[in-house]
């Protein structure tokens, strides 16, 4: 990042605890945004000794296809990548709306929230392969 | 002369009666119990109100449509008449009953009408007399039409107020949550039932959610559509949905219809469904000594 | 009776770049909250909107929303119309049908955003543009209450 961004397209924060990242995805998020932060979570696991990552959308009110395939790929990334993903927090609204849309991303491990998708993580053992749910 | 320019002529006479006499009229009506009763402040607030009604007939009949319910000039007063139309429903009154308040209308305006000394006479006023019975018919079509759109309204609500009486969502145990579905679900319900479910698993923190359907009577390809977004639905939150409650005749059904229900989880019965959950939280149940010994 | 739309209610919204598709969403929640909409409806109807302006953008070439408020008797209700004079839609039937892995196609766009809301309509033609208008009515499902009544 060589140049500023404006203040609604600020970067996603991305926190590091323990071997796992935390992404708080909050409010409006720009299509050029969600697509940065893809790439910024592959070369931070890539780069890391992270075993997981949790994603926590509690703060967002829209999920669409767009970024909806975006939680998908880096799920799909972080797999390849030998570590978990879990997406957690989302709104009951959102929730039916992408149920509605076709969009129930099956093979993501999801959680009512941050503390359970640590429990998770912190359970399972990222070498095992992919369960159902 | 020809019968519709007749019609036409006599049209306008009346929107210009209506305009004469607008205060005597009201003055008139003020009393009626369709205006009385609902403008009930001061008989000013009811003599205003008559006034919008006779001016909105005066376009009405200016306009020359004098059968048209639909006619813009009733726009104006559509609402009114359906405010004074649902509070005579509140008072117990049916539709009819209403519209025959407002044939009482129409003899007030004709008397009115018929003692008018400085209107038409002869032929002409009866047939201005004539237009005027039509246009009364009319209003107490229009009037009929609101007081039912209001009773459908009602309806609608308390519909929608049953579907949700209807549909508790039961805190079985600490993260356990249980809904009985009963009745037919359709697409209106299934959508009250995911909200419902949603909101609980958020407040009660489940991981297990039971839809328990024994209550439900059929179960073809769009019931199991919507079952299915429902379960889909707690998943994205974290919660696993046991479908219970599924009688033999269902289970037929469901597999000679070629619906497949495989990825969801299904038990028997509400209690095997509480069972699963209770095992998969590490929750054992056992029976102690005491208990044996009662009954 | 049809449902009475006054144009100069109408109001229109550029879409031409990322941040018009965020602000975009932000005025079609405001005006659904303010006609009376439901939150499970406001998500749908805003993420609808994403979608087809998405598709407005992508596909279009950019072009514009328009965002009007209908009346029906006692219902309420909002229409978008998604307008562009983009290369149009060859095959709309396709185009509707989902294609999640489709790469550059359209995806869930068309096909999402007609299940999310209670009217779709699809006017295209190769080479003119396409119009795309959508149509929800506040049903007023309450929501689950605790305990309450």
């Amino acid at each position: 990042m060589t140049s500023p961004l404006p203040a609604y397209e600020a970067p996603v924060p991305v926190l590091a605890l323990g071997d796992v990242l935390l992404i708080s995805l909050q409010g409006e998020l720009h299509d050029g945004t969600a697509e940065q932060l893809q790439q910024d979570i592959s070369r931070r696991v890539a780069g890391s000794a992270a075993t997981g990552v949790v994603i926590d959308v509690s703060g967002v009110e829209i999920v669409d296809s767009f970024l909806g395939r975006i939680i998908a790929e880096i799920a799909a990334a972080v797999r390849l990548l030998a570590a978990r993903t879990v997406l957690c927090g989302m709104r009951p609204a959102v929730a039916i709306t992408l149920v509605e849309l076709g969009l129930t991303l099956p093979g993501l491990v999801t959680t009512l929230d941050v503390d359970r998708a640590f429990d998770v993580l912190r359970r399972s053992d990222p070498g095992r392969a992919e369960e159902g749910t | 002369m020809s019968e519709q320019v007749t019609a036409e002529v006599a049209a306008r006479e009346l929107g210009a009666f209506l305009e004469r006499c607008r205060e005597q009229i009201a003055q008139r009506w003020a009393d009626a119990p369709l205006f009385r009763t609902v403008f009930t402040v001061s008989r000013d607030e009811a003599v205003e109100a008559c006034k919008a009604v006779v001016d909105a007939l005066c376009e009405v009949a200016s306009s020359g449509r004098l059968e048209d319910v639909a006619a813009p000039g009733f726009d104006s007063v559509r609402e009114q008449l359906g405010r004074m139309a649902a509070s005579r429903a509140g008072s117990g009154f049916g539709p009819a009953q209403i519209a025959d308040e407002a044939a009482g209308l129409r003899v007030a305006a004709s008397e009115l009408l018929r003692h008018e000394s400085s209107g038409p006479v002869g032929r002409e006023a009866h047939e201005v007399l004539l237009a005027l019975t039509v246009l009364m018919g009319t209003l107490r079509l229009v009037i009929m039409q609101t007081s039912l759109n209001a009773g459908e309204e009602l309806i609608a609500r308390q519909r929608l107020q049953l579907l949700e009486v209807a549909t508790p969502v039961i805190s079985l145990w600490e993260g356990v949550v249980a809904v009985p579905l009963i009745g037919t679900l359709d697409s209106a319900r299934s959508q009250v039932v995911m909200e419902a479910l949603l909101h609980a698993i958020v407040e009660q923190r489940a991981r297990y959610a039971i839809l328990d359907i024994t209550g439900v009577p059929t179960v073809d390809s769009l019931v199991a559509q919507h079952l299915m977004k429902t379960v889909a639905a707690a998943r994205l939150m974290g919660a696993d949905c046991i479908v219970s409650g599924i009688r033999p005749a269902i289970a037929q059904t469901i597999v000679h219809l070629g619906i497949d229900l495989s990825p969801v989880l299904t038990r028997g019965s509400l209690a095997d469904a509480l069972a699963y959950a209770l095992a998969q939280q590490g929750v054992e149940v056992s029976r102690t000594v005491a208990g044996a010994n009662s009954r | 009776m049809t449902p009475t739309t006054d144009p100069a209610t109408t109001r229109r919204l550029p879409i031409g770049s990322d941040a018009d598709l965020a602000w975009l969403r932000h005025q079609v929640r405001q005006v659904a909250a303010g006609l009376g909409f439901g939150l499970v409806q406001q998500t749908k109807l805003v993420t609808a909107a994403s979608e087809l302006a998405r598709n407005t953008l992508v596909h279009g070439g950019g072009g514009e929303v328009k965002i009007t408020p209908l009346a029906d008797g006692p219902k309420r209700g909002l229409q978008l119309a998604f307008v562009d004079s983009g290369p149009g839609i060859a095959d709309v039937e396709q185009a509707m049908s989902d294609g999640y892995t489709s790469g550059g196609g359209l995806g869930m766009g068309l096909g999402g955003a007609k299940r999310l809301m209670d009217e779709f309509r699809i006017d295209t033609t190769p080479g003119q543009g396409t119009v795309v208008t959508v149509t929800a009515w506040i049903t007023g499902i309450p929501a689950a209450r605790r305990g309450e009544r």
